[in-house]
């Protein structure tokens, strides 16, 4: 199973701003290993984020995002001690959910 | 010509001599700024997570958690280990390192053999390393304090010699020596600035930021690879990973580097 995120989450205001770390190879299918073989593309496809089970964010992403991406936004809305739930699916179908609490 | 397109003018031809002057600072400049973007989202901290959990998990022949490793601050404590080595161990009569102490702990406490604990020291495209994220859990552990590597111990002063001796000595078809790019102030490979590690305003900036995350391998790399690399660069022979000789040259740099703050596992290109 694919490593946890890391989340922030933090109360800016009237708005509440997210910061998230992914571990993630983000292979592009465009490289090739030492025996010059192509890597087969592996990349997170869609991420979202939602807010005491709403959506706030939704995401397509593609193979030009870095490796262990880092994703910062902002929402309006949010409170000390609500949820921030972010959810990511990849090309292989691979999918990690992690959850925080805005503080 | 009007006086305000005369001054234009001017200005344009200064603005095309200066940025020789300039190209350095405001490059370095850029890289700084970028540093300071990244810092909040550093991807060390996915491996500082990775080696948590990796202490706290029982594994090995013994089955048990690296948490009663003794890092030198008595066993099980992690806080502040990190800020105070390399140093002496009376129980492996040796000075030690960071990842070194980890090996050692893996043998004792968990049974593995040494060859088996140092075996993935260092991280490769699709392969993790243990090492790295134990390194990183266990420096991170020492965040914002100041480096204090002790230089008292009969052992700790030896390693100083040798490592003064090494960093010194030049070798190799380049005959080269750490001290060729680390000992003078304003050296760069391309766009890399080269620390002089035997300036103490220099070496507390950068020794203290090891283990770092690599942008450009995008992975953590700790101070045992960068001496690897360094070895490697200079066309010396391979340096074998938690030797004497690498601790060696880790505590002869600490003495520069004491009263730094610890900032790693930091970020870098």
């Amino acid at each position: 199973m694919a490593d946890p995120m890391k989340i922030r989450a933090t109360v800016a205001g009237d708005a509440t701003e997210v910061k998230v770390l992914m571990s993630h190879e983000m292979e592009t299918g465009q490289r090739k290993d030492a025996q010059g073989k192509t890597i087969p593309a592996w990349f997170i496809q869609s991420v979202t984020a939602a807010w005491n089970g709403k959506t706030v964010l939704s995401a397509q992403w593609g193979p030009a995002i870095s490796k262990n991406p880092f994703l910062s936004f902002k929402f309006e809305g949010g409170a000390k001690g609500d949820k921030v739930k972010v959810t990511w699916i990849d090309n292989k179908g691979e999918t990690r959910t992690d959850e925080a609490t805005i503080g | 010509m009007s006086s305000t397109m005369r001054a234009a003018v001017a200005a344009v031809v200064l603005a095309c001599t200066a940025p020789i002057v300039l190209a350095q600072g405001s490059t370095e400049k850029g890289i700084e700024q970028y540093r300071q973007a990244l810092k909040e989202g550093n991807p060390a901290e996915l491996w500082e997570a990775r080696g948590e959990d990796l202490w706290k998990r029982k594994r090995g022949p013994k089955n048990v958690s690296l948490e009663q490793c003794d890092l030198g601050q008595g066993p099980g404590v992690v806080r502040g280990a990190y800020a105070h080595l390399p140093r002496y161990f009376a129980d492996t009569d040796k000075v030690q390192d960071a990842e070194s102490r980890l090996v050692t702990c893996m043998v004792t406490l968990q049974g593995f053999k040494e060859e088996d604990a140092k075996k993935n020291p260092f991280s490769a495209p699709g392969r993790h390393s243990d090492m790295e994220a134990l390194t990183s859990y266990v420096a991170a552990e020492s965040k914002g304090m100041k480096l204090n590597a002790p230089l008292a111990h009969p052992k700790e002063r030896e390693a100083f010699e040798l490592g003064d001796y090494l960093f010194h000595r030049r070798a190799g078809p380049h005959d080269y020596s750490c001290s060729t790019c680390h000992a003078e102030s304003g050296k760069r490979i391309r766009l890399q600035e080269l620390p002089a590690l035997t300036d103490p305003g220099e070496a507390q900036k950068v020794f203290t930021t090891w283990p770092a995350y690599r942008v450009s391998q995008g992975s953590v790399r700790t101070m045992q690879h960068r001496l690897y690399d360094c070895y490697w660069q200079m066309r010396h022979p391979q340096l074998d990973f938690a030797s004497d000789t690498a601790t060696a040259l880790m505590v002869y740099m600490a003495k520069f580097a004491n009263g730094g703050e610890v900032h790693a596992p930091a970020l870098k290109r």
